[in-house]
């Protein structure tokens, strides 16, 4: 029964296979961007939720 | 910085701090508060709605009367946990967060309080309808149609004032924790929508705008992926901005985040049809899901490692901070659940845990660790510092933490046992073929001792939540909030001043907010695109059944009463095509079946049995005894009973708008049935009536439960007489 639905839709198979590719693609662009991405800048991206705490500094930091 | 309270947060800048080239402006801590109680009073209705549920699974006794079953109290728990514990958790932590990534105030002080109470009404009104009965069945998007109207205009509200926040920042590049609040908005707002698509019959009930298959795999798509984008997103995206404030140091590799939020919210996306596993939905849609769940391990798994290695070097911190033991045990839930997963998605582990408690568990440690022990060290973290004050108590923190622990504890290990031994004992047979447990009702009572323990588990974990409350109001009462926080940063120059010397694209991607926004929308359309699409051609494809016919006018208002009674809670009406199944219910269920379906009532719990071949299996006088006392007929049975269906008249003056409504979905009445369907209406109620009689009980044609017993003798009856049909 799942087999006829399967085959009644013309040219199915495709959409498993373009989902894939998408996917692979895309990953393997971002593994490389993150892996040639300047050190410095991902440092300082890192840092940001720190960096802003100037004003909020109550409550129990210096206990931690 | 010394703490200031500003009475005005727009009074004019003095000279000096203007001469020094920094804005001053106040960050609004109110509004934080305000969620932060919100989820904890929340938090405390809807655990302890869980607790009598719990309880009500071991002891029938515990069902109180019409608007206090499990079928209409269990949405009550789900809803309230998720949309308004976890919810008001999400707006407390995305409120306080992003102002200080932004360095900036929330854009608009009017959208912060319409949201905030915008949502308290949200809250409200579900409260109100849910035990009322008023529910579209379908799980986590119970709430009829004027709420679900109600609920985009308000996240809507929350959008606009989380977009305009973040275009007047003075922070140029957008962290890590933003990309996951806005992959979070979009992709809600997104899910909502669709699969809120339903046709008014009244003002408060409606039917879906999908059916049978297409309604199963939209639901789904929407059901998965509000655990992903509700329960996961926000609360990855808070993990990344709190883990590194409470440990006071940068996230273990900021470049894994990146991935961790493409690859996330890329994956998550399609892997919803691993609900529907060895259900009546297409094969390719099945492996689809399978595979995606199995590749979501690993984004998931880098999170979860981040998260922990952003504490080496700290754990002798973790040893004396309260807050950071909630946060590792939170994230090593998180690294669990989303292992088990996987794991849960693979075809022959599925066809165990699938319908069992073991699901239930499963969920359990995502909510009760991950969700519910991150929003408590957040609270933690957070309620001393805008009261500028400190925790009352840290020994009370930690001992919320291990009373918390041993909870969670309590409640999943006898549940993965439950489902575990139900899930096999379903399938045993014995050496002469024959099912070893044919009586359902056997593997129930097995469990029933679980279900104590997880009841006691729960109790705990509420107590612990108790606990917290005590030590957060002597907090408060210790300090005074800092509602308008004073804060000075530089403003931020036009874009192209720094642009000359980077010009990568994610660089480029991560001070546009907008731009983002429309990257991640295109990331999960891609995934929800080709997912749903085949649906629709799946919708003139579905081999359609000969014998399958529309419901009549009484089974119509019958099935509207399954839905109302939240039977769909308990009982599944999928049998899957298992050798185990077909003994024990009959034929295994067709897509076919279904088209007429609106909403569709596959369930996702057996903690009954199925019922999708209950038609003809018994007389109508077994369900009008079962349905008035169930240990009648099922002795030890811990299905609640149902006295008011004998007392309540079938609502009549409905039937001709739900036909309309019907008609209108495509479904084939003739036409101007709609004002003759009462006729049919009393003449099949008559008829069941008669044949009661025979059997020696008098009940009026008018009562509910002749409606019910009519649709319930109707389940899988369709195909049924195309077989007799055929050997004649």
């Amino acid at each position: 029964m799942y087999k006829n639905v399967l085959e009644s839709i013309a040219g199915i198979e495709i959409y498993p296979i373009i989902s894939f590719l998408i996917f692979f693609i895309f990953f393997i662009g971002l593994t490389l961007y993150v892996i040639f991405s300047d050190k410095n800048h991902i440092a300082a991206m890192g840092k940001l939720p720190l960096k802003n705490d100037d004003a909020t500094n109550y409550g129990g930091e210096a206990e931690l | 910085m010394s703490p200031q309270t500003i009475t005005n947060p727009h009074q004019p800048l003095h000279q000096t701090e203007q001469a020094s080239g920094l804005d001053t402006f106040y960050y609004d801590n109110k509004t934080v508060r305000n969620f932060a109680y919100a989820s904890l009073v929340w938090g405390v209705i809807g655990m302890l709605v869980g607790v009598i549920a719990a309880f009500q699974m071991a002891r029938p006794e515990f069902n109180m009367g019409q608007y206090a079953t499990f079928g209409r109290i269990r949405p009550l728990h789900t809803n309230a946990v998720i949309f308004a514990f976890v919810g008001n958790g999400i707006f407390m932590g995305v409120y306080y967060s992003l102002q200080r990534l932004c360095k900036t105030r929330m854009f608009s002080d009017v959208l912060s309080k319409i949201h905030f109470w915008g949502w308290q009404l949200i809250i409200l009104s579900a409260v109100a309808t849910l035990p009322l009965g008023y529910t579209t069945s379908k799980e986590y998007a119970e709430l009829e149609w004027p709420i679900d109207i109600a609920i985009t205009v308000i996240w809507v509200v929350f959008g606009w004032n989380m977009f305009g926040t973040i275009i007047k920042r003075r922070e140029r590049h957008l962290y890590v924790g933003i990309w996951f609040y806005i992959s979070t908005l979009i992709t809600i707002a997104v899910l909502h929508i669709f699969n809120s698509f339903e046709v008014p019959v009244s003002f408060l009930k409606s039917y879906s705008a999908y059916a049978g298959v297409q309604d199963a795999l939209v639901q789904w798509w929407y059901g998965h992926n509000a655990v992903a984008f509700f329960l996961t997103t926000p609360y990855l995206g808070m993990m990344y901005y709190y883990l590194p404030k409470a440990a006071n140091r940068p996230v273990y590799s900021y470049r894994l985040s990146i991935i961790h939020f493409w690859s996330l919210i890329f994956i998550y996306i399609w892997a919803g049809p691993h609900h529907l596993l060895y259900n009546a939905v297409p094969d390719w849609a099945q492996s689809l899901g399978v595979v995606f769940s199995i590749m979501l391990l690993a984004p998931s798994w880098g999170g979860m490692i981040n998260g922990l290695l952003t504490l080496r070097g700290a754990w002798d911190k973790v040893r004396e901070e309260p807050v950071l033991k909630f946060m590792v045990v939170a994230i090593t839930s998180y690294g669990m659940a989303t292992f088990e997963g996987p794991m849960l998605s693979l075809k022959n582990v599925n066809g165990i845990a699938h319908f069992t408690d073991w699901i239930v568990a499963h969920v359990h440690v995502g909510a009760l660790g991950w969700n519910g022990f991150l929003t408590f060290a957040i609270i933690y973290w957070t309620i001393p510092r805008i009261f500028q004050t400190k925790l009352y108590s840290k020994k009370l923190a930690n001992t919320h933490f291990w009373i918390g622990t041993i909870g969670i504890l309590f409640y999943a290990i006898p549940l993965y046992w439950a489902g575990f031994t139900q899930g096999l004992m379903w399938k045993q047979f014995n050496n002469d073929g024959m099912l070893q447990y044919s009586n359902f009702l056997e593997t129930v009572l097995q469990i029933v001792p679980m279900y104590y323990m997880r009841g006691v588990g729960g109790l705990l974990y509420l107590f612990g939540v108790f606990v917290m409350i005590y030590n957060i109001v002597k907090t408060v009462k210790s300090g005074s909030l800092l509602a308008n926080e004073k804060a000075q940063a530089a403003p931020l120059l036009p874009a192209e001043k720094d642009d000359a010397h980077s010009g990568h694209w994610h660089r480029w991607i991560e001070r546009r907010p907008v731009q983002m926004a429309v990257w991640a929308t295109v990331a999960i359309l891609i995934g929800g695109i080709i997912e749903i699409i085949p649906t629709f051609l799946i919708d003139s494809n579905v081999p359609t059944i000969a014998s399958v016919k529309p419901y009549t006018s009484l089974e119509l208002q019958g099935r509207d009463l399954y839905i109302r009674e939240g039977c769909v809670n308990c009982h599944t009406q999928m049998v899957r095509p298992f050798r185990s199944e077909t003994e024990r219910y009959g034929e295994y269920s067709k897509a076919g079946e279904f088209v007429y379906d609106r909403p569709f009532l596959w369930g996702s719990k057996r903690t009954g049995p199925d019922l999708h071949r209950e038609g003809g299996k018994y007389p109508h006088s077994w369900h009008y005894h079962h349905m008035l006392d169930p240990t009648s007929m099922s002795p030890g049975s811990i299905m609640p009973p149902y006295p008011w269906l004998f007392d309540q008249n079938i609502d009549i003056a409905s039937t001709p708008a739900k036909i309309e409504a019907l008609q209108a979905l495509g479904t084939p009445y003739p036409a101007g049935y709609a004002q003759r369907a009462n006729q049919d209406l009393d003449k099949q109620a008559r008829e069941i009536t008669a044949q009661l009689a025979t059997e020696g009980i008098e009940v009026k044609p008018e009562k509910e439960i002749v409606a019910l017993i009519a649709y319930l003798q109707r389940l899988g009856t369709d195909i049924k007489i195309k077989d007799e049909t055929a050997s004649k």
